[in-house]
């Protein structure tokens, strides 16, 4: 024992460092100090260990050993997460200081080789709108640098409190499962498209990059830190987008590049007017303590970016064309990363926006963009089309929540994202394993897959029943956004909105599912082996789907509870007969299937009724004619109602104007409600 | 709170009393049209009928979405009347709705399948009224309890008149009444051969018509909650109401699915808008 100690008793310098340097705000009792020590190394290793990760992918060659490679890593990054987690959910808000500044230097360096990347490759592609805002923004940081780097000091430039930990897991488990994921699907991916040349490294390193700078991103309380890692996200998504180089790929780059670059533009704005202050106010902390008034314009400017990066209305489209790049990506792009990090700084501003108009114009580009992209999943045929509508219209949700800003809207907020991420995770994989089957992503070629590919078809309706049905994960959240909508100024608008975008929601998502269940006669299963990988992937996630119904309040109690107690004074919890009948609602609906296992007679089979022609059991009539033709059954789509031709303008437009009116009254200090 | 009794009570009789409305409803219905009309037990002698038929379908999965069906019917109206959650109650019906709806999208049939697309649109139709009805009785009462709903002292349709009017109109809808039986004709066996239940046959379409009487018992309730405050009047309200939809049934032929999912909206967003932005000021001041 003695001699094992005084091995590892040597420990490196930069960890002594950190230590001496270290101070805490919040927690005064002075024994905890080295359990907290040692939760900053698992701050620092979810940040810095997806960068290790992403280096060896440029060395690795074979699939054997870079499936080895990233499932270890998927794993070392859920065992941390979860560490952290046990850690640190008790112990509130925690701040970490040490000397930001040579960091600050490094992150200047990147910010400056990003832009001469992006440059570089717009100047390649001839775009020239995306060349004009990157140079701007680099302006803009090279001023920023210039003239504030005085302020940047920051004590505490890491923090963790409850929600970051939310955060974490959400990236953390989900991220590293869709890494999982993509070893199968990518050998795939090269078999389907050959022309295609193969990138799986590169594919895996801008992904790790990108989990790490999403960890970085939750765990910063410098704004200059949660900019640099914001725009590492929209670097990452701009590769991914275009990985696969085609001319459409390249093109759906370029618009993500734009919108999202705009954003950037906007928050480096916001980090110049909190810089120049009187006092300077780059922490996360000091924003939200200090009074509305003060930060109102900044809170408005970075909710902005936050809009382009969560793909509200007049930005959707660029979510719409990240379509084009491989499902694995789609999946982390709605679920675990881009898009959540845009509503993860809109939920952290909320404070801000609380009781202004500002924050009411806010939520109001959300509601209707809720509104509008649920009608729009109507009329969509396109599985991957569908799921990008809805994720943007749930992100609208929580924008609208953010908007309110109080303390039940940001309960309802947090449990939809958390909810989202999963089934939303769930639907895309299994989307993207059904793809490579049935060559199709046509939810009209999706007609009786529970015959076709039994085992995937379930995971399908398990992920869509989480969409939209009770006692599932996303209708608790709706719930609790209804209640919360109530009790706010103006509130009822927002309700009447939600009553109309949620009975659009269960007529698409019920339309899908019906597609899925037909039982088609006289047809194969198709199903074959499923890559170990992939179906690794999708058990977890929907277990996690179910699972999550069922300790949903204990997430609350420990995490979302604290967060609400920290910023707000006050709780939201539903009551306890709640709680108890959406519990037997769950468990009905998970024991009801296994009815289908109880002895029963059985029953007769007739084939359906035809109106008195002829049918034969593989569902054909005798035509006018006397010939044979085929049944075929398709689903509404009600493309003169809720077509993308009449409503996507009306939404942009109208967006647009709540967006106009949300920095106008920024400006002239938000009105309180 | 929530109490055990009344939902016991209402899962014990709700089939009786829903049963003996459906054959008042075709008793009333015959008198209309100037015919005698089948005795007011006939809808139980049509169950019992079903019951004692051969179970034949077209899948074997289809039992599985009409037990389902039936379960979380009886789950609504059973949390309804035993005080619980208004808006969770009309979500569970949601769900109940939807699981008819994959019924009848499990057999691979072209009248099931537009039945089924019929019913979502239904579906589509009336549930933003009934979210609104529930946020307006919240607003109104300050709880979505129904066991606290019915403490309210004043009659609540008397501050909720647009909403009222919204949920009656959705209720047509809902009863499966003209005009608006456009995914399962009430009374006619023409067009799309009674839509969602075209491929049920036997002991489970029997199962499908009992749940309907439940359905039919929860839905009279939830017309009676608008009058609590005085019971009276509140029976005398919910007999009126059902007079009322069999009258509309009998006086109106049945429209496309375009103008009932408009007409239902249009009228939902008046209604709502008007009457909850008066509330909402009513409150406050």
């Amino acid at each position: 024992m003695a001699g094992s100690q005084g091995k590892f008793a040597e420990k490196p310098a930069w960890r002594d460092g950190i230590r001496a340097q270290f101070n805490m705000i919040n927690n005064e009792k002075c024994e905890q100090f080295s359990r907290v020590d040692v939760s900053v190394q698992y701050l620092l290793f979810l940040i810095l260990f997806p960068l290790i990760t992403a280096l060896f992918m440029l060395a690795v060659r074979r699939d054997t050993e870079r499936g080895w490679i990233v499932k270890l890593s998927a794993l070392a990054i859920g065992v941390v997460t979860a560490l952290a987690l046990v850690t640190l959910y008790d112990k509130g808000v925690v701040y970490f200081g040490f000397d930001a500044a040579p960091v600050n230097l490094l992150m200047f360096i990147l910010e400056m080789a990003m832009a001469a990347l992006l440059l570089w490759y717009a100047v390649k592609y001839r775009k020239s709108l995306a060349l004009c805002l990157v140079l701007v923004q680099t302006a803009l940081i090279v001023w920023f640098e210039l003239t504030c780097s005085r302020a940047s000091d920051i004590a505490n430039p890491l923090f963790c409190d409850p929600f970051s930990l939310i955060m974490a897991l959400i990236i953390g488990i989900i991220g590293s499962l869709i890494c999982v994921y993509s070893l199968g699907y990518m050998r795939h991916f090269y078999e389907h498209h050959v022309e295609i040349p193969n990138r799986t490294n590169t594919f895996f390193l801008i992904i790790f990059v990108f989990i790490s700078a999403m960890f970085g991103l939750v765990f910063s309380n410098s704004l200059i830190w949660v900019y640099f890692f914001w725009e590492v996200t929209t670097l990452c998504s701009f590769l991914l987008i275009g990985f696969t180089k085609t001319e459409e790929a390249t093109n759906n780059a370029f618009t993500a590049l734009w919108m999202n670059v705009l954003g950037g533009i906007a928050f480096i704005a916001a980090l110049i007017w909190l810089a120049a202050q009187p006092v300077p106010m780059l922490g996360l902390d000091q924003v939200l303590t200090a009074g509305k008034a003060l930060v109102l314009i900044p809170a408005a400017l970075i909710g902005f970016a936050g809009l382009t990066k969560a793909a509200q209305m007049p930005f959707s489209s660029w979510l719409l064309g990240a379509m084009v790049a491989p499902t694995p990506v789609s999946a982390l792009l709605h679920s675990s990363t881009m898009v959540k990090a845009g509503v993860y700084i809109l939920v952290r501003l909320a404070p801000v926006y609380a009781f202004t108009t500002t924050g009411f114009a806010l939520s109001l580009v959300g509601a209707i963009t809720f509104l509008v992209a649920s009608a729009l999943a109507i009329s969509q045929t396109n599985a991957k089309r569908v799921l990008a509508y809805s994720t943007i219209s749930n992100l609208g949700l929580v924008v609208a929540c953010a908007g309110i800003g109080t303390y039940e809207a940001i309960w309802a907020a947090v449990l939809l994202i958390i909810f989202h991420a999963i089934a939303k995770s769930l639907l895309f994989l299994s989307v993207g394993t059904v793809e490579h089957r049935i060559r199709s992503r046509e939810i009209e070629d999706m007609n009786g897959l529970i015959t076709r590919t039994p085992r995937l078809a379930a995971m399908m309706v398990i992920g869509i029943a989480g969409m939209f049905l009770a006692p599932f994960g996303m209708l608790i959240s709706k719930w609790a956004a209804i209640q919360a909508f109530i009790s706010a100024p103006l509130g009822f608008v927002l309700v009447i909105i939600l009553a109309f975008g949620s009975a659009f929601t269960v007529f698409f998502w019920a339309k899908w599912m019906g597609k899925l269940i037909t039982v088609t006669p006289d047809t194969k299963n198709v199903e074959g082996p499923v890559d170990r990988n992939e179906w690794i992937a999708l058990v977890c996630l929907a277990g996690l789907t179910t699972v999550t119904c069922f300790i949903y309040p204990v997430i609350s109690k420990i995490l979302i509870e604290p967060f609400l107690s920290t910023y707000y004074g006050s709780i939201a919890r539903l009551s306890q007969d709640n709680i108890l009948i959406m519990m037997m609602m769950l468990f009905l609906i998970v024991i009801l299937p296994l009815s289908i296992l109880l002895p029963h007679r059985r029953n007769r089979q007739l084939p359906p009724y035809m109106g008195g022609v002829v049918t034969s059991s593989d569902m054909h009539f005798t035509n006018a004619l006397g010939g044979r033709t085929s049944v075929t059954l398709g689903n509404y789509y009600l493309d003169g109602w809720f077509g993308e031709a009449k409503l996507k303008m009306a939404g942009v437009y109208v967006c647009g104007v709540f967006i106009a009116a949300m920095l106008v009254t920024a400006l002239f200090g938000g009105m309180a409600l | 709170m929530i109490s055990f009794f009344p939902a016991l009570i209402f899962v014990l009789l709700a089939p009786l009393i829903g049963g003996l409305l459906s054959g008042i409803d075709r008793k009333v219905t015959a008198h209309m049209q100037g015919r005698v009309g089948p005795s007011i037990f006939q809808p139980f002698y049509d169950v019992g009928k079903l019951f004692e038929k051969e179970n034949a379908e077209v899948n074997g999965t289809q039992r599985f979405y009409v037990i389902s069906y039936f379960i979380f019917a009886v789950f609504t109206g059973a949390l309804f009347f035993a005080g619980g959650d208004l808006l969770l109650v009309v979500f569970a019906l949601t769900l109940a709705e939807v699981f008819l709806v994959l019924g009848a999208y499990a057999a691979y049939s072209p009248y099931s399948h537009v039945g089924a697309e019929r019913e979502l649109l239904q579906v589509m139709a009336y549930e933003p009224i009934m979210i609104l009805s529930a946020v307006g009785i919240y607003m109104v009462t300050g709880s979505f309890a129904v066991s606290e709903i019915l403490k309210y002292p004043m009659l609540l349709v008397v501050l909720l008149p647009g909403i009222f009017l919204g949920f009656l109109y959705a209720l047509t809808i809902k009863l499966r009444k003209s005009p608006f039986d456009i995914s399962t004709s009430h009374h006619a066996h023409q067009e799309i051969v009674k839509g969602v239940t075209t491929e049920f046959s036997g002991p489970n379409l029997g199962l499908i018509e009992v749940t309907h009487w439940y359905e039919l018992v929860f839905l009279l309730g939830f017309v009676f909650l608008f009058f609590a405050a005085n019971w009276i009047l509140g029976i005398i309200a919910v007999i009126i109401v059902f007079l009322l939809e069999l009258f509309i049934d009998n006086t109106n032929a049945r429209v496309k699915w375009q103008l009932a999912v408009k007409s239902t909206w249009a009228i939902t967003l008046v209604v709502a808008i008007v009457n909850l932005v008066v509330l909402a000021y009513v409150v406050v001041v």
